[in-house]
């Protein structure tokens, strides 16, 4: 069955809106793609093995722990756990994404599920909250980001060189694009008290726990906090009415 | 180092990286959820955003310490409320990079 929003936004006008929202995370990509790339280069893989890796693999941060696993000789299986520890946290991201996929296709949804990151997560979420979003535009950000990585990566083992140290503040895109996208998260109280209790959790847990598990741990925590206040919030509301 | 290896450990890395994100995909979007749990689900991007940028702001060095007042966290302020005024995502990027840039030739 197809839904009326297929047929009311037409092709042209999904790519070009799909890939303006994307700029700003293509962007971001580009300096974190090329870092990786250059490290994959000085760990003595061709270009080819490291586009490979980001036309797979396509999450960042477990590609470097990944790529330096490698050059100490880790064994496939320590790496496989290592990376499904690393990016368990697409669990999450790919569960809050699911109200807006009833009904999809399985193609479709094999697709779109390969580009879930951190980034398109946060965008296509935002997106889809504000209205005037289809998965079609959603499919092509998370593909459009894609790109942008699978090609800054090989841009960096090609170059074997990192964009000059601190550039124009380059370092500081992926930071200032999650702060964006967290100011247009806060939509009410409940929002900002679940950011407040996530973000203090999270430094703190950051401080003690090794690796990135503390996302994982500050988000379910921070949201469930969340879940129970806006829960009292509205009883009180109702008992006081 | 030897390609067949190599593409095994890049197929493993792969697979393990896209069942947790095809999964509550597949699962979640054939069946309608309990009210209870689209509500938590919806804090989700929120606690998971604040989780990833907290630390990034306030920590720095491996292992992390607490690190409150540094370049990343004085050029925040200004592009949060660069952020807050346009609503703009391109903008707020640019602004937090020349921000950046210009905290630490400072």
């Amino acid at each position: 069955m197809k839904i009326p929003e297929d047929r009311l936004s037409p092709w042209p006008e999904r790519i070009t809106t799909g890939v303006r929202t994307a700029w700003p995370i293509c962007m971001a990509y580009f300096p974190v793609g090329m870092a990786f790339g250059v490290l994959a280069q000085k760990a003595g893989l061709s270009v080819f093995q490291t586009g490979a890796m980001s036309l797979v693999v396509f999450a960042g941060s477990s590609q470097f722990i990944g790529v330096s696993m490698l050059s100490s000789g880790a064994s496939l299986m320590a790496i496989a756990a290592t990376t499904f520890i690393v990016n368990l946290r697409h669990l999450l991201m790919s569960s809050s994404l699911a109200p807006y996929f009833r009904r999809t296709s399985m193609p479709f949804l094999f697709l779109f599920a390969y580009g879930v990151t951190d980034e398109s997560f946060a965008v296509n979420s935002m997106r889809f909250r504000d209205g005037d979003w289809d998965r079609w535009k959603a499919l092509i950000v998370n593909h459009a980001a894609n790109v942008a990585w699978v090609t800054s990566s090989v841009a960096g083992a090609v170059s074997g060189q990192f964009i000059p140290q601190g550039f124009m503040g380059i370092d500081y895109a992926m930071v200032a694009m999650f702060l964006g996208l967290l100011v247009f998260q806060l939509r009410g109280r409940i929002y900002l008290a679940t950011s407040l209790m996530a973000g203090a959790l999270a430094v703190l847990l950051s401080l003690t726990m090794p690796g990135n598990s503390y996302v994982i741990l500050a988000s379910l925590v921070a949201a469930t906090g969340g879940f129970v206040l806006s829960r009292l919030v509205q009883r009180k509301g109702a008992h006081d009415a | 180092m030897h390609d067949a290896s190599y593409f095994g450990i890049v197929l493993a890395m792969g697979l393990v990286t896209y069942l947790p994100r095809w999964m509550p995909l597949f699962v979640l979007s054939q069946r309608t959820m309990p009210g209870w749990l689209v509500e938590w689900l919806d804090l989700i991007p929120v606690a998971i955003l604040s989780a990833l940028v907290f630390p990034e702001v306030l920590t720095s060095g491996a292992p992390k310490e607490l690190d409150v007042l540094q370049t990343r966290s004085l050029a925040a302020i200004p592009t949060l409320i660069f952020a807050l005024k346009t609503r703009s995502l391109g903008g707020t990027v640019l602004v937090g990079m020349v921000l950046f840039w210009a905290l630490e030739k400072l």
